[in-house]
């Protein structure tokens, strides 16, 4: 259910409102995207100085075939998951946040 | 059984055909066209065929989502990269998944938040600009139009195979009318049933041949075990690391050796330079800027396809869409570790394909593979290759269908709708749409029948290359930087996407022999790579080009944007899509 209409000298009309809101979404979109680049970009540099170590056998796979073509995806969930749920939880307390001041 | 028998026999005679094959793929065909027909009778508005009337659940939208996605490339283009290329295709199906989490981070419950039918809609709604629509779908044609062919290409492939007596055209064109058929009667409502349907129908499809062939033929990394590196070659020449049950043919002269195959930095991305005649010491640095360019050409480009952002206004809401993409990337992700595997088993007991081209060649190791086990246990490896036809069947059907919604929408509801006719009623739209669905059929059909020669995978990333310059600047910008102008973002998604456009296009005319720049390219390796992974520049291009421009244009910055901003960021709970919508209906009246 939409609330009705705020008046528009409302919390939710203030520039502070907006920075606060895009600024901690961004911040969060963007830990977890270099969460993500650091192993993504990071993979061909090891491939590329470390050939060595990237080429040792684990259950017949190169360690490098095996981080690829197996373990990133697993990895890849956890970092949704805990975007997810971390970003959930920002817009309830947004929501809140509104509804106290305009209590007041 | 015993009746069957004779019945199959003789039809086995008269076309080559084989039965089990023939039987699984035409009731996939059959029950996709049925659940489209049936449904074709629900959807009645425009609405529903559109966006499926905005209320399908996360469940249904992931699957269909991932139905939708999981097209030729991934069912049969990955494998047959991976068998002819080597570990750098592997680089595919990782970032095929992993861009959806660009699409998560970034876009998705911002977009779903703004309400619009397509992209080209959140174009306009965005800057306030009719002509900004008009380029925006200038671009969903472009990049459907890229994707379809490889979608072709498998239609193509697995008719050839199925039908060995039929030309790789005609059984494009027959694929192509059916598809069309379907998604002129049904819209995008029947999509969704049969989208989400065709998913679960393709993780079938390439997990129980795999399973089967890996408990008869020795496990994956065995496989991959028995394929030396440079190190293990050195030490032991004779040796073999891993044993496999089955001992390998011999390669063909065709087929990439040991080391360059199972190791990084491998045929795939060191192509150019060794045309260039340079040595693998100096081909090592061109490699790893090849690898980059492709892993931003796909990761971005996930983020900014039109025929998968449409479907994120199918969620109820901004949450919803966040949740959906999680369960697509779970989806997604299962689905592929298993193509990869076809294609290390492939290697080792179907080498065969390497010495054959066109649609004879290596992108159809995932149906003709399961058919060895024939040798050991009667028709079971015939039944298992029908499946993956089946398969295969449903990944190019959904995918086309998905692009054929998005590009016939563009059409119907961007072009006609809003441009040619704007005050056309909702019956003519209706059949706008069925006219528009059929003229893209067609043009899909014949560019489809060109390309037999080039590879499934390639095709796809180069779809996913113009994506990546055009839609992903744009949609990034805009959601997250309030100083862009309409100028500006349509600047840099013309500058990019037109950039790569013109790259790739080249880049499929030498290889198609069209244009002859064999002398020019081997004798500058660099602009090869650069045009044929063009995303490493073309993406900053498009980046650099919108802040440049709206700087410039500062003054052209919607006047309302922070309101806009607040719809695109807020909570839905606060009620600010509803106001917004009020005070531009109030401000068009002045």
């Amino acid at each position: 259910m939409p609330l009705p209409t705020p008046p528009h000298d409302d919390v939710v009309h203030s520039e502070a409102f907006l920075r606060t809101l895009m600024r901690r979404q961004l911040q969060l979109s963007i830990a977890c995207a270099a969460a993500f680049m650091i192993v993504l970009f990071g993979l061909p540099i090891a491939n590329y100085l470390a050939p060595e170590l990237m080429a040792t056998r684990v259950f017949g796979f190169t360690l490098s075939w095996l981080v690829l073509g197996v373990l990133f995806f697993p990895a890849v969930w956890v970092i949704s998951w805990f975007f997810i749920r971390r970003s959930i939880s920002l817009e309830e307390q947004e929501v809140k946040s509104v509804a106290n001041v305009r209590k007041e | 059984m015993s009746a069957l028998l004779p019945l199959s026999a003789s039809l086995a005679f008269l076309g080559g055909v084989d039965p089990w094959i023939f039987g699984f793929s035409a009731i996939t065909v059959v029950v996709t066209i049925w659940m489209g027909f049936r449904s074709a009778k629900t959807s009645k508005t425009a609405s529903d065929f559109f966006v499926a009337g905005r209320s399908v659940s996360v469940g249904w939208n992931a699957s269909a989502i991932s139905g939708e996605y999981l097209s030729a490339a991934s069912f049969m283009g990955i494998a047959g990269m991976v068998m002819s290329s080597g570990y750098d295709a592997l680089w595919y199906p990782v970032c095929y998944a992993c861009g959806y989490l660009f699409l998560l981070l970034f876009i998705a419950g911002p977009l779903r938040r703004f309400g619009a039918y397509t992209i080209p809609d959140f174009a306009e709604g965005r800057f306030d600009s009719p002509l900004f629509r008009k380029i925006a779908v200038c671009f969903v044609l472009f990049i459907g139009f890229f994707y379809t062919m490889p979608q072709m290409k498998g239609a193509g492939t697995t008719l050839a195979y199925i039908f060995p007596g039929i030309p790789y055209w005609a059984g494009v064109a027959i694929v192509g009318a059916v598809i069309t058929l379907n998604v002129a009667l049904g819209g995008m409502k029947g999509i969704t049933l049969v989208q989400a349907f065709q998913y679960w129908m393709k993780m079938f499809a390439i997990s129980v041949p795999v399973f089967v062939l890996m408990a008869v033929y020795g496990g994956y990394g065995a496989h991959v075990g028995a394929n030396r590196t440079a190190a293990e070659s050195l030490a032991e020449p004779a040796a073999i690391v891993q044993t496999i049950d089955t001992p390998r043919a011999t390669l063909p002269a065709t087929a990439p050796s040991d080391v360059s195959w199972v190791s990084p930095f491998g045929p795939l991305t060191t192509k150019a330079a060794k045309a260039a005649g340079l040595s693998a010491e100096e081909t090592k640095p061109y490699s790893l800027l090849y690898t980059y360019s492709l892993i931003i050409a796909l990761v971005c480009g996930t983020a900014g396809l039109p025929h998968i952002l449409v479907r994120f206004y199918t969620n109820p809401d901004g949450v919803a869409a966040k949740r959906t993409t999680m369960w697509v990337m779970i989806l997604i992700g299962v689905f592929y570790v298993f193509p990869p595997v076809f294609g290390v088993l492939g290697r080792n007991l179907l080498p065969e394909l390497y010495a054959a081209t066109g649609a004879k060649g290596t992108d159809k190791i995932v149906l003709e593979l399961p058919r060895i086990i024939n040798e050991r246990y009667g028709i079971w490896g015939s039944v298992l290759s029908g499946i993956a036809c089946a398969g295969a069947f449903a990944a190019f059907m959904s995918t086309f269908s998905g692009l054929l919604v998005s590009m016939t929408g563009a059409l119907a509801h961007d072009v006609y709708g809003r441009i040619l006719k704007p005050h056309a009623t909702a019956e003519e739209r209706m059949r706008m749409f069925k006219i528009a669905a059929v003229v893209i059929g067609a043009m899909s059909v014949v560019l489809g029948s060109q390309v037999e020669q080039l590879q499934i995978n390639f095709m796809v990333g180069q779809a996913f290359a113009i994506a990546a310059a055009s839609y992903f600047p744009l949609l990034f910008m805009s959601v997250w930087w309030r100083g862009m102008t309409m100028k500006g973002a349509a600047t840099g998604m013309l500058g990019g996407g037109l950039a790569a456009l013109a790259c790739t296009t080249v880049i499929n005319l030498s290889d198609l022999k069209i244009i002859d720049l064999g002398v020019f390219w081997r004798t500058n390796p660099l602009i090869r790579i650069l045009c044929e992974q063009p995303a490493i520049w073309t993406v900053p291009l498009a980046i650099v080009l919108m802040i440049v421009v709206s700087k410039a244009t500062r003054t052209t910055v919607p006047g309302d944007v922070r309101m806009k901003m607040l719809v695109l960021h807020a909570p839905e709970k606060l009620g600010l899509k509803q106001e917004y919508i009020q005070e531009h209906s109030a401000g068009a009246g002045h």
